[in-house]
């Protein structure tokens, strides 16, 4: 005769109760470890998916994720020209925020070699990839944004010829996908107020140097369009992105591109790893700080209650004591009580979970490894709330069902 | 041991049982060299006044309440020497002894057959078996109709007739019972009693039951009566209908 769960029948409703309020931190631990996992998964999708072999970077920085990256985009060419390279490619990416609607909209503005990238990879729900070299994007349906619709991002205005799901970045903003000329148009956007004072102030500076005083076509220049005077750098992208050919010698490629001075190199794994020790370890280390608490929480709510339950039948208790009972027939009252109560909270919590995370506002990412983690954890929390009760019980003496 | 040799030998035997609560100015003799032989099949009834040590005396046979000296003898078996146990006394009560209380102290959430069948099952019964012999023992005692009723379903008479049949559930040697009768009207008390004689007399166990109820005397083997931690001197033993 199993008498925990014939305890449980008798006071169902106080154990249903309870178990519920237990589900609920469990689920809230459950989600604290899909945050994270969520938390990589996005920080490393792009990187996922791209389909770069190597990611090119200015010189001395974890860019163009971790950190700021800006190389000449004409670099793709040098990259191009060793051998075993298949194709290198511009990369943009940067986050703006604009008003949509009177919203806040915050997005992550990735730029697309065209014509060799049209965004064929990205995993569309709705529409197509990028057919032409300038006013379309592909965004993300966390933004809100339907097909067909415009925005003015600049001076320009784009149009989105494609959704696609669950595509965001490591903040958990959502994609936009466009031209790299398109995503550099937008990031280095200029208001031509402020280029008309960047202008004059060219000229007045040209005006008061030697040269420009014995140079007037110079001095006609620096007055005008910034495209026209030779001396200006030339355009910066984030990175470039290197496929290698099939049976390529990687090691190879690396050396021979390590030993340019003037970018860092770095592979793919090499690119997760930093933004999983990046930007995410934080985040990482705070969720998995909150999960040690909650389940230390759950532990002594756990105690508590089958304490409490052991102290209602503390008579009964010693009545079997009485009888005769040995310890484990005890024991095993309480502690089947304990467990029952951990694993039904943990199957609750994975039920409600199956609800309840797709509403969080950040991706939950449940997994098989986790979730058997965490069951046996609750196991053991159970066993470790199960020893208060089972202590008194072994300390009541049987004769105090006479008292 | 012939059959014989084995009626010879006392359901229990109490030897110049002391018991001290307390020490210095707060000591208490709760009961003094008290010695006491019940046989099997002889239905003892303990009688004296509050605070006689009745209860007492009771609980160190049950084996919950050391003795401070003496000795505690059941079924031949020397069981305890003054504080000192000389068995497993949760075995050994599990094996040869039955108690029933002032209340049924019935486990609530166990159905009046389960009440029953769980002191057969710790008694490594299997839980088949264990449910036959409860339903037996209930039919028995006459309340096999409610053998599915939770304790708060039953009245105080159905509760301790099923608490009876928990004491018997393991066949035991000695049966201890405190007050059995005392929240029970005088109908119902005398039932128990009566029922108590006939698990006396038709299992062959040694019964003690200690009791303030005089109405019921008639149907005890043997009547001994406790004052101030000692049993007086005197003690009656009834014939059945009269005294001998």
């Amino acid at each position: 005769m199993n008498l925990a769960v014939r305890d449980i029948r008798h006071n169902f409703g106080r154990f249903a109760f309870t178990t519920v309020g237990i589900g609920l931190l469990l689920m809230l631990v459950m989600g604290m470890s899909g945050i994270y996992r969520g938390l990589i998964f996005d920080a490393t999708l792009l990187v996922d998916r791209i389909g770069a072999d190597l990611w090119v970077v200015q010189e001395d920085t974890r860019g163009p994720f971790a950190e700021i990256s800006r190389i000449p985009a004409n670099l793709e060419d040098r990259v191009r020209a060793v051998p075993g390279v298949a194709l290198a490619r511009r990369f943009v990416s940067h986050t703006i925020q604009r008003d949509q609607h009177g919203k806040p909209l915050r997005m992550v503005v990735q730029g697309l070699a065209w014509p060799e990238d049209k965004g064929d990879w990205v995993p569309l729900v709705a529409g197509r990839p990028l057919r032409q070299a300038h006013y379309e994007m592909i965004a993300d349906l966390s933004l809100g944004l339907s097909l067909g619709e415009k925005l003015a991002l600049g001076k320009d205005v784009y149009q989105v010829v494609g959704l696609t799901r669950g595509m965001v970045g490591n903040s958990g903003d959502g994609m936009t996908f466009f031209t790299v000329s398109d995503a550099m148009a937008i990031q280095f956007n200029t208001p031509g107020e402020a280029m008309r004072l960047e202008r004059a102030s060219r000229q007045a500076r040209t005006e008061n140097q030697d040269i420009g005083r014995t140079q007037p076509l110079l001095l006609e220049r620096a007055g005008g369009p910034s495209n026209g005077i030779p001396e200006l750098p030339q355009p910066q992208v984030s990175a470039i992105l290197v496929t290698l050919q099939p049976g390529a010698d990687t090691d190879r490629i690396m050396s021979t591109l390590s030993k340019w001075p003037d970018i860092t190199l770095y592979t793919k794994q090499q690119q997760r790893d930093m933004l999983i020790a990046g930007p995410v370890d934080r985040s990482r280390r705070q969720l998995g700080l909150f999960r040690a608490l909650l389940l230390v929480v759950s532990t002594i709510i756990i105690g508590l209650i089958i304490y409490t339950l052991t102290l209602d039948k503390i008579r009964d208790i010693a009545l079997l004591k009485l009888i005769g009972a040995r310890n484990r027939v005890i024991v095993g009252l309480i502690f089947q009580q304990s467990l029952l109560m951990g694993i039904v909270g943990f199957a609750l919590a994975w039920w409600l979970g199956q609800y309840a995370f797709p509403y969080f506002p950040r991706r939950v990412l449940i997994e098989t490894p986790d979730m058997i983690q965490l069951a046996f954890t609750v196991v053991l929390i159970s066993m470790l709330a199960s020893l208060l009760g089972i202590w008194k019980a072994l300390n009541v003496e049987p004769n105090s069902v006479l008292a | 041991m012939t059959d014989d040799t084995q009626a010879l030998i006392p359901a229990i035997e109490v030897i110049e049982l002391t018991k001290v609560y307390g020490e210095g100015h707060t000591e208490v003799v709760a009961v003094k060299d008290v010695t006491l032989r019940v046989s099997p099949g002889e239905i003892v009834a303990l009688l004296g006044p509050s605070g006689a040590g009745k209860s007492t005396l009771l609980t160190a046979m049950a084996l919950i309440n050391p003795p401070t000296s003496g000795r505690i003898i059941i079924g031949g078996e020397p069981v305890m020497d003054g504080d000192q146990a000389l068995v497993d006394l949760r075995a050994f009560r599990r094996r040869h002894l039955g108690f029933v209380f002032q209340k049924a102290n019935l486990i609530p959430f166990l159905n009046a057959v389960e009440n029953v069948q769980i002191a057969l099952e710790i008694n490594d019964t299997p839980a088949r078996i264990a449910r036959q012999r409860a339903m037996e023992l209930l039919d028995y005692l006459g309340v096999g109709n409610r053998a599915n009723n939770l304790p708060e379903a039953l009245s105080g008479g159905e509760q301790q007739r099923v608490a009876v049949a928990r004491a018997l559930a393991n066949k035991p040697s000695l049966l201890l019972a405190d007050e059995p009768t005392a929240a029970l009207d005088s109908q119902r008390g005398r039932q128990v009693m009566e029922l108590f004689a006939k698990v006396a007399h038709e299992r062959n166990a040694g019964v003690i039951v200690v009791t303030h109820d005089s109405r019921a005397l008639d149907v005890f083997d043997r009547i001994v009566e406790m004052e101030d931690g000692r049993l007086l001197p005197h003690s009656t033993s009834i014939e059945r209908g009269g005294e001998k």
